[in-house]
């Protein structure tokens, strides 16, 4: 769940944006749209706890990261993302110098959480990507690379999937592909679903494939300052 | 634990500049090493020389010749002295113990020495075989010469004149005074591993066949007395009631050795500068390889940060990278440096020159894991902290 009221954020000497207040349901879905430089980043961050807000709030799975920064600290903040957000950035970063299994041990780690093996082979096994455990990320094709990176952001079950482009510089197959790999893995994950796009075919997947099932997502047009 | 893992990893994900970082630390700190060793190792290798000798009386000249060449065996003399006063040196109140020394031919490159067996236990040698010298022309040989010898109890060979290694071994050897070797002394570590002993009467009995005329007693010569003294006292007032009343000179091993280490110390402190020159270049390409990796991997850490790491995880990974290449060198390196001094040791013994030891951890040796742990980690400083402060929102625009 995710629901926010009168947020806004002023970069440092820099412009306030101002945010449409939201309210996305717990496994709903929420397309934030509009062009470059006109926050969504932002929004994702301020979702994430990575900034706080200078005005309004914002509550993520429970937790408020409102005005004045939220209520969690340093450390703190830093746990709680690691247990509630999953994150599937638009450059995938999955370390070359480690296999794919080590890239979600890796996000295991970097969360302060012991090893799980058996995690780790049922979120590559989620994405279909398991025989891949041993490989390095440049053996993998730009989709596996991309199941890969959605097995790494669901790998400690988090109640929120903030994906920033995914379908950036893919074609059309491979984007609905995408989209419904993604759809699917934060419907059997219970996770809210967040993806910033500027991408028009994301809003049409998602009208098309989520009015069948009932589900239409929540639509966060931005605009350029 | 798994820090140490993945920076392990990330270390050798770009292996090229690993290995050349690898390279240039452990090169620092190999020269590092081998001057410590080295200059431990013939510092140690002068006290075991010089030790309980006060003074050395010979012929007027160099006072550093007269001791490298009568203590250290490494110098030729600075000329011959009258035996007869030696013999009065014995009588005079401040000396303790007078060895003469006498010398001008050698083995294969080993300095046959004259003298008695007061130099022997001088530098409490105990025989590994046989006996020490009874008559003329029976020599012990020191254990270094044994070794590359061969020579056995019983067996005979014979001296060449001179004393410089090659010299004098062929058309110049005294073939007509063979020496019987009658002892074989146990390795001291000293300079009487590397010396061939007998009498001073041999010495004398090889010359006088050279000689159309063989001297009187009262003529006789040696090459050099080490003194003793009764009282510290003395080391004020005998070397200069030597040079002043009689026709010899008196040195002090220890101030002409320290006059020595300061000359070689110019040359050491240059090697130092040297050696820490290396260490800077090698701290500044671990810098600059760090920070290349931050700068490159900018974004990769940015996620980590997204997963949930606390920036100080982050920045410490970044160190641990460090700490591995300091530990990775610091063992090349004091490997390296063991190794060099090791074939440094060889080249000296081949040269019959002074012997330093192999294998020696000296008390300046755990300076060198600090060094390493210092360069790696002041490297490591500013990309750590770079690391540390990086921003998740570079992650969220690297598009």
């Amino acid at each position: 769940m995710i629901r926010t009221r009168q947020l806004a954020y002023r970069y440092p000497k820099g412009p306030t944006l101002a945010f449409p207040d939201v309210d996305v349901p717990q496994g709903g879905v929420m397309l934030l749209g509009g062009p470059s430089g006109s926050g969504k980043s932002t929004w994702l961050a301020l979702a994430a706890g990575l900034v706080g807000a200078t005005a309004g709030q914002i509550d993520v799975a429970g937790q408020s990261l409102g005005e004045g920064g939220a209520s969690l600290k340093n450390a703190a903040l830093d746990a709680w993302r690691a247990r509630t957000v999953g994150f599937l950035p638009q450059k995938l970063h999955l370390s070359a110098a480690l296999s794919v299994h080590d890239n979600l041990a890796m996000a295991q780690w970097a969360a302060g959480r012991n090893q799980d093996e058996p995690r780790i082979t049922e979120a590559l096994k989620a994405l279909g990507v398991e025989d891949l455990a041993p490989r390095r990320p440049a053996q993998l094709s730009g989709g596996q690379a991309q199941r890969v990176a959605l097995a790494r952001a669901i790998l400690l079950q988090p109640q929120v999937i903030l994906a920033d482009e995914p379908t950036a510089s893919l074609d059309d197959e491979a984007a609905s592909a995408s989209l419904a790999l993604l759809q699917a893995t934060a419907s059997r994950e219970g996770a809210t679903l967040v993806i910033a796009t500027h991408d028009a075919r994301v809003a049409r997947f998602f009208s098309e494939n989520s009015s069948k099932k009932g589900l239409e997502p929540l639509l966060l047009g931005l605009k350029k300052l | 634990m798994r820090t140490i893992a993945f920076s392990w990893r990330f270390l050798w994900s770009r292996p090229l500049t690993a290995a050349l970082n690898l390279l240039l630390l452990s090169l620092g700190l190999a020269s590092i090493t081998f001057l410590l060793l080295v200059s431990h190792q013939i510092n140690s290798a002068f006290e075991r020389d010089l030790a309980g000798i006060d003074a050395v009386v010979g012929a007027k000249g160099s006072p550093m010749q007269l001791i490298l060449s009568g203590v250290l065996q490494l110098d030729v003399p600075t000329g011959n002295i009258p035996l007869a006063a030696v013999e009065t040196l014995r009588a005079h109140p401040q000396v303790a113990s007078v060895i003469p020394i006498s010398m001008g031919d050698s083995f294969r490159g080993f300095r046959i020495v004259g003298t008695t067996p007061d130099y022997v236990r001088h530098y409490a040698a105990e025989l590994a075989q046989g006996a020490l010298w009874r008559s003329p022309m029976q020599a012990v040989l020191g254990a270094r010469v044994a070794r590359q010898s061969g020579l056995k109890v019983g067996d005979t060979f014979s001296g060449a004149h001179g004393l410089v290694s090659g010299l004098g071994a062929g058309a110049d050897a005294h073939e007509e005074s063979p020496y019987t070797v009658t002892g074989i002394l146990a390795p001291t570590g000293s300079v009487l591993d590397r010396l061939v002993l007998t009498s001073l009467e041999s010495v004398w009995q090889v010359h006088d066949a050279d000689a159309d005329a063989a001297p009187g007693d009262k003529d006789r010569e040696v090459t050099l007395a080490l003194i003793q003294y009764k009282t510290p006292l003395a080391a004020v007032t005998f070397p200069r009631f030597i040079n002043t009343t009689t026709g010899m000179q008196a040195a002090a091993p220890a101030l002409e050795i320290t006059r020595l280490l300061s000359m070689l110390g110019v040359g050491l402190d240059v090697l130092r500068a040297l050696a820490g020159l290396l260490l800077l270049t090698a701290g500044l390409s671990v810098f600059i390889a760090l920070w290349g990796a931050v700068r490159e991997r900018r974004a990769d850490l940015a996620l980590l940060r997204m997963l949930g790491a606390p920036p100080r995880k982050v920045a410490g990974l970044l160190l641990c990278e460090a700490l591995w290449l300091a530990l990775l060198a610091m063992v090349l390196g004091v490997l390296a440096g063991q190794g060099l001094a090791m074939l440094l040791a060889w080249a000296l013994q081949l040269d019959q020159s002074i012997m330093i030891g192999g294998l020696a951890w000296p008390a300046g040796w755990l300076g060198v894991p600090v060094l390493a742990l210092g360069v790696a980690l002041a490297s490591a400083l500013l990309p750590a902290w770079e690391a540390y402060r990086v921003s998740v929102f570079e992650l969220l625009q690297s598009r």
